[in-house]
């Protein structure tokens, strides 16, 4: 099952520039949440904070609270690399590793850890991920060629399966199809409908027709001017955002008279 | 990433290239028809675009560069190859003379002038082919391991600190060093260590280590620095630590690169003579402890052959006595050495084959 994350205050830093502003938001478990918003508005940079990989950026700090179910992920006895197990991410460009093969790729969040795992657990875990990621028909005959030798689509679901077979509460995912062709982003949209019976899915994209489609809320973010931090300006359920949207700068965005 | 990838990039940075001209010459004349209805001037001056197109003369002279220019290419590649050439035909054909198993399987001991040896050859470099390979080895074991942490530590945790610029600064003092110095180093280090007049073989690795370690660190950091950002997040956002990311993904990643890079260190000390002459000694027998004793290396022996350039035969000695056989020995034991570091290349490029990233 997925869960809730609650976001308070928070506020994010690149060494002493504050890239986005005081940020209160409620995502609900089990539902999609898009992040909309011009180029450079913090969009994205929320995204990382919510599994804390922003910290990978030398700077980069926060202040304020993610609650994910309650437990604040900034807590001081909180380490990073457990809560990437909780909470998965996907990338906009697709990133197999491109030494392993598919079945190494999606096994990758376990033996990367040192774990074992026999050879029948891993069977049956790659084909799990892979049915989740609506690939394992395409692949199950050649599991053990390089993942990069897979189309564009085909390696961001292999990414996805990989996300997914570490099991995690809650699946980020950062403009996951704007590296992909229409018919397989029509493939990742029709999974994302399917994955948030078990996770609770965080979306950022530039594509608000992709908004509408697929999610259930959407946050819209948006910047006072070039080099002034980005906020959140308007968070509604998607029809509202998209048809009646109670906010003048969003409205004006989705009906695409910005600027 | 795959060819196919960059390939598809391209593709689709051109659509989008397209998109985004189209985009600007339909805004181009929206702005027009603007400005007209406005009774105002819209930003638009009288160019004249055919001012700028090639002429015919520009084109042809373009192609007759073209010509010339890869005909000057052709001939400096193979001015370029004369030497590489004539050096590897010269050490062939007077390093055959004498290369043969005895002289592989026999060290210099019991040779006396140009005498023939009880076995019936001249005597031998085996003695140098083990002492090479030891010191060598040595060499890598030391120098390896530090290389490539180093340059694991410049890309991955320096964060482009002070700490790191100063260290690249080093590192590139460090290539600069002449490698007597390093012998002289290694031998002054010994001398503190095991008394005066220390020599043995790990004196030598050690010598060349220092001679071997920046370019190991060079090698790997552009290794490491091209290995692409994606992975390095995907692996951590999997959950895994650093130190697995760094070992399993990003060390694995560039092994091939890193593989090639240490062949390269290897093969620019394996041929040092000046630190080994004051380090490693030289011997005529047999030495197999790299930690006690003085070794002979190839380069070495072929200086200290060259160096008698003639044996001496007694009057009235048999036809069997070769005065000429220091210079035949010392060509033998260049064409052993380039054949070993000719073997290392291949042995190199093998692995990094096998682990090199396949799309297929």
């Amino acid at each position: 099952m997925g869960q809730r994350i609650d976001i308070q205050h928070l506020n994010v830093y690149y060494g002493d520039f504050l890239a986005v502003e005081d940020v209160n938001l409620n995502i609900d478990a089990n539902k999609v949440t898009a992040f909309i918003g011009p180029s450079g508005c913090g969009k994205s940079t929320v995204l990382r904070t919510l599994d804390r990989m922003h910290e990978i950026t030398p700077g980069a700090h926060v202040t304020g609270e993610v609650l994910l179910e309650g437990q604040n992920l900034y807590a001081k006895d909180v380490d990073p690399v457990a809560v990437r197990r909780d909470v998965g991410m996907v990338f906009q460009r697709p990133n197999p590793f491109p030494t392993m093969s598919i079945r190494q790729n999606v096994l990758a969040g376990v033996t990367l850890n040192n774990k074992r795992i026999s050879k029948s657990d891993a069977d049956d875990l790659v084909e799990w991920a892979l049915r989740g990621a609506n690939l394992w028909n395409e692949v199950k005959d050649r599991l053990d060629k390089p993942g990069i030798g897979l189309s564009g689509g085909q390696q961001q679901r292999l990414c996805i399966a990989r996300a997914v077979a570490v099991h995690p509460k809650v699946l980020l995912m950062d403009e996951p199809c704007s590296a992909l062709d229409p018919i397989s982003t029509l493939a990742v949209e029709d999974l994302i409908n399917e994955l948030k019976k078990d996770y609770t899915i965080v979306i950022v994209t530039h594509n608000m027709q992709q908004a509408a489609r697929i999610a259930d809320y959407t946050a819209f973010f948006n910047l006072k001017a070039v080099g002034q931090p980005g906020h959140l300006e308007y968070f509604a359920d998607t029809t509202t955002m998209f048809n009646n949207p109670q906010n003048e700068e969003a409205e004006r965005y989705v009906s695409g008279r910005f600027g | 990433m795959s060819k196919t990838n960059h390939a598809a990039d391209a593709r689709k940075k051109d659509a989008a290239e397209d998109l985004f001209l189209e985009q600007m010459s339909h805004q181009r004349e929206v702005d027009a028809q603007q400005g007209e209805d406005d009774g105002t001037l819209a930003f638009a001056p009288n160019i004249d675009f055919d001012k700028f197109k090639p002429s015919r003369s520009s084109l042809a002279a373009r192609k007759r560069k073209n010509i010339l220019m890869t005909a000057l290419i052709g001939v400096a590649f193979l001015v370029a190859l004369i030497p590489l050439i004539s050096v590897l035909w010269t050490t062939l054909v007077n390093g055959a003379r004498r290369l043969n198993w005895d002289f592989l399987s026999h060290n210099m001991t019991n040779v006396i002038g140009g005498m023939p040896t009880a076995s019936g050859g001249h005597g031998g470099v085996l003695h140098a082919i083990i002492g090479t390979l030891e010191i060598t080895l040595g060499a890598m074991v030391i120098s390896i391991p530090i290389g490539i942490m180093c340059a694991v530590f410049l890309t991955e945790y320096s964060k482009g600190g002070r700490l790191a610029s100063v260290i690249r600064v080093l590192v590139d003092v460090m290539s600069g060093i002449p490698s007597i110095v390093a012998g002289l180093f290694a031998f002054s280090m010994f001398t503190i260590i095991g008394g005066p007049g220390t020599l043995n073989g790990f004196e030598g690795s050690v010598a060349l280590s220092l001679l071997m370690i920046p370019t190991v660190v060079k090698t790997t950091e552009e290794m490491l620095r091209i290995v692409p950002n994606d992975l390095r997040e995907a692996s951590l956002a999997l959950g895994v630590t650093k130190q697995r990311t760094i070992t399993k993904i990003i060390l694995r990643t560039s092994m091939s690169g890193i593989i090639s890079g240490c062949i390269l260190a290897i093969a620019r000390v394996i041929g040092e003579t000046a630190p080994l002459l004051m380090t490693a000694g030289f011997i005529v027998s047999t030495n197999f402890n790299l930690f006690s004793g003085e070794m002979t290396t190839l380069p070495v022996y072929v200086y200290q052959e060259y160096s008698k350039y003639k044996a001496h035969c007694p009057e009235g000695a048999s036809a069997s006595c070769v005065a000429s056989i220091p210079m035949e020995r010392a060509w033998s034991a260049a064409l052993v050495l380039i054949i070993i570091v000719l073997i290392l290349n291949i042995i190199g490029r093998l692995a990094a084959r096998a682990l090199s990233v396949k799309s297929k």
